[in-house]
């Protein structure tokens, strides 16, 4: 580190504190009423349900019952097409294949105060009214009138299966249908009526129409095919939303468990300050103690700190956010007072070594280079912990529950759904810290230590006879 | 902070492995008395809780409770809600299949109704599925053995050329000591085993294996310095002495921060992580007490034991040949 010149350390420190600038404010333009955000700052990370409140639930089918992958893909349609209707977008949701489970999380509907999130559980678990309607007659709210509303000509228990398809001919992507005999020829006597008036069948899931196709031709044998420049997805969509009408049960709660959004903003504030108590005692401690290295520490844990919340609002626009939870928070405190080590360790070193009689920049050449396998093992443990912690945690669909799969393979997903967040963020802190607490704080050490002032060995707890 | 601070850890090493066996012994023992307390998320069940103006008849509310769910028993507690500032009365249930989302519905509604005056709200609820519950208990278990033996791994690894074989096992003896402590607080505190008790053991497997390996690293470099000039029990002495300012000073950063989410959760009534920051306190303090006074002499002792008498062994077939 001989090549470490003075400026660096200004270069560094200046860098960490844009950094951290950017990263609670984001970059973002407003425009009269619209904003465009490029950089995403603190306020837009999503936070978890046990901040912002909301509901987290795991359907599955009544006992007894084996459902195919197909009837989960339908049964997951019908509740995404319930939650829309409800007008609640920020959802998510997952299937487990595997045990038959549908997870579903959504947030408190904002400026409802009134949001029953019981009764919304209940309608979203109810099975799914599929009906094909005559024509498409709708009123100003899309609910069907008229003749539409009148004349139904098929009911979700016509329908056997309806499948995503590609034409072998024109490359097309088609949903085709099979009906039951019954369906069959109601089916029948339908097209060969609107065929004539170039009519269209509607195709509802409770009261939301979701397609509405032109009849082509007299169906009789039970076999149709909806066609519509549909993309791969998108037919597989549609059949899942038909399907959906026609699973034969009702899905049941495995659990359950919904929190009112005052009880999480508390919790928020609490975290909050009990994180800026933490940073503020370790600071004062670091500086005490180490003078000089804890400082640079100090100025190191910032950058970590809001390295860690850069990953979670999603700022660096190649990785998408996470989801930030309580226990995330705690994450993120627990990793500042881990990642504080790095720097103890080297500054213990760097006193040792100044101490058996080393010049300075010796002394923190060695202290850094010497310290290093030491704080490397303590992030490495932590690494393995919070990839298991993540990986027990973790949404069926994350990257680590896939890789610890040949582990967790007979289990469900998890029912604590805000544990994955403190593994999430313990890893990042952890990670990062390998970045700031070790390669930032040797580079900004190393160049104070070039400017005269800064040469004093009490500055790094030496003694007198360090000096020059 | 002393550095010429010097204590014999080694010559006080049956004080500590008393402190430390009694420590475990509380810990199991206290299981058997008070009984571990597993959480609804394990063992499936309901808890509803409810805030409410005034005041209403606990016993009755229970009644009522019960009448709305066709015959299944509940308790209740009550108590204050410190966000919303009003009572609030918890619910709790276990149900031999979960509670249906419909009864739950039902229930909710018929309290509304019959307790208006009390202006009743649902702000939190739980529930859990017995099958399901067990499952997350497992797959929480697994997670646990794998950790183990993935740290086992590395510690295989990382300790061929520090202690060997005796250095890993102790080590592995230490993490083992430090989970039962998490355990033992957990149920002395009277709180249920739950997935934060979880996160709570894996975090201090990966954070007391690395205190030890520190001062095992410390010895194998002194033991290259002074093989000819010091005692085996000097050189250990002398290691955990020069991490020992280290060793304490970074437990005091993680210990004071998570005593700040402690005490600042408690002030708010934020329960849910209190059970997650408290023992998470308890553990660290396990884990830098296990790595400084235990691990370290418990090698000494059970290498001077198993590589001393190997010693005497070859020496005597040295004389019998």
């Amino acid at each position: 580190m001989k090549k470490v010149k003075k400026p660096v350390f200004f270069v560094v420190c200046l860098l960490i504190i844009l950094f951290a600038v950017s990263v609670i404010l984001g970059i973002s333009t407003y425009y009269g009423d619209i904003t465009t955000v490029y950089v995403k700052g603190v306020n837009n990370i999503r936070f978890g349900i046990d901040i912002k409140g909301g509901v987290d639930v795991t359907f599955t089918p009544p006992d007894g019952i084996d459902a195919t992958n197909d009837q989960l893909d339908a049964a997951k349609e019908v509740i995404v097409q319930r939650m829309i209707k409800l007008g609640i977008t920020d959802y998510e949701s997952y299937i487990d294949y595997n045990n038959d489970r549908i997870i579903v999380r959504f947030p408190w509907k904002e400026g409802e105060a009134n949001f029953d999130p019981e009764a919304a559980v209940k309608e979203l678990g109810e099975t799914a009214e599929l009906t094909f309607r005559e024509g498409y007659e709708v009123d100003d709210l899309g609910m069907y009138t008229g003749i539409t509303a009148e004349n139904v000509i098929l009911v979700g228990s016509d329908v056997q299966e309806a499948r995503a398809v590609q034409d072998t001919q024109t490359s097309e992507f088609l949903v085709s249908l099979q009906l039951t005999t019954d369906g069959a020829k109601k089916f029948a006597d339908a097209t060969a009526k609107l065929y004539q008036e170039h009519g269209v069948i509607s195709i509802w899931m409770d009261d939301t129409c979701f397609s509405y196709p032109t009849v082509n031709a007299v169906i009789s044998d039970g076999r149709a095919t909806i066609s519509g420049s549909f993309d791969a997805e998108g037919a597989k969509a549609l059949a899942d939303k038909i399907n959906s009408g026609a699973l034969p049960f009702k899905l049941v709660t495995a659990s359950f468990s919904t929190i009112s959004p005052s009880l999480g903003t508390g919790a928020l504030e609490a975290m909050v300050i009990a994180g800026l108590i933490a940073f503020a005692f370790i600071a004062v401690f670091m500086i005490a103690l180490y003078r000089l290295p804890g400082a640079v520490a100090v100025i190191s844990l910032v950058g970590q700190v809001a390295g860690t919340l850069a990953f979670i609002s999603g700022y660096f626009g190649f990785m998408n956010g996470s989801i930030l939870t309580i226990p995330g928070i705690a994450g993120i405190i627990l990793a500042v007072g881990m990642g504080v080590d790095a720097n103890i360790i080297t500054s213990e070193r760097i006193k040792e070594e100044l101490a058996g009689g080393k010049t300075l920049d010796g002394s923190i050449e060695s202290g850094f280079k010497r310290a290093f396998s030491a704080i490397l093992d303590g992030n490495v443990t932590m690494i393995l912990v919070a990839i298991i912690l993540m990986g027990a945690f973790g949404t069926p669909d994350s990257a680590f529950s896939k890789l610890l799969k040949f582990a967790f393979f007979m289990f469900g997903p998890s029912t604590a759904g805000t544990i994955y967040s403190f593994g999430f963020t313990l890893i990042t802190g952890v990670v990062l810290n390998l970045f700031f607490g070790v390669l930032c704080s040797r580079l900004m050490l190393a160049s104070l230590s070039k400017f005269k002032l800064m040469r004093n060995p009490k500055l790094y707890g030496g003694g007198a006879r360090n000096e020059q | 902070m002393n550095s010429k601070f010097n204590f014999d850890f080694v010559g006080h090493k049956k004080t500590f492995f008393i402190i430390s066996i009694v420590m475990i012994a509380v810990s199991i023992l206290s299981s058997f008395v008070f009984g571990a307390n597993l959480d609804i998320q394990f063992k499936g069940g309901t808890i509803l809780t409810y805030i409410y103006d005034g005041t209403l008849d606990q016993s009755q509310f229970e009644r009522d409770a019960t009448d709305a769910l066709g015959g299944i028993g509940v308790t209740s507690t009550v108590g204050e809600d410190f966000t919303t500032g009003r009572n609030n009365i918890q619910l709790s249930l276990i149900s031999n299949s979960g509670l249906t989302s419909d009864k739950q519905f039902e229930l909710t509604n018929t309290l509304t109704e019959k307790y208006a005056a009390n202006n009743i709200e649902l702000i939190e609820s739980s529930d859990v599925s017995p099958s399901s519950g067990k499952e997350f208990f497992l797959k929480c278990l697994v997670a646990v053995i794998l950790s183990f033996i993935v740290l086992i791994v590395y510690i295989a690894i990382r300790f061929k050329n520090i202690g060997g074989w005796i250095a890993g096992v102790c080590g592995i003896l230490a993490l083992l000591h430090d989970c039962i402590i998490v355990y033992g607080t957990f149920i002395v505190c009277r709180m249920s085993i739950n997935a934060n008790f979880m996160a709570v053991v894996l975090t201090i497997l990966g954070y007391s294996i690395n205190n030890t390996i520190v001062i095992y690293d410390r010895i194998r470099e002194n033991e290259i310095l002074f093989r000819k000039s010091k005692s085996k029990t000097e050189i250990v002495n002398m290691s955990i002495n020069q991490s020992l300012t280290r060793s304490i000073n970074t437990s005091i950063t993680t210990i004071v921060a998570m005593l700040a989410v402690t005490i600042v959760a408690t002030i708010y009534g934020v329960t849910s992580i209190i059970s997650f920051s408290m023992p998470m306190m308890i553990g660290m303090i396990a884990g830098a007490y296990s790595s400084v006074c235990f691990t370290c002499p418990l090698w000494l002792t059970l290498e001077s034991k198993i590589n001393g008498n190997k010693k005497a062994v070859s020496k005597k077939k040295a004389a019998k040949a």
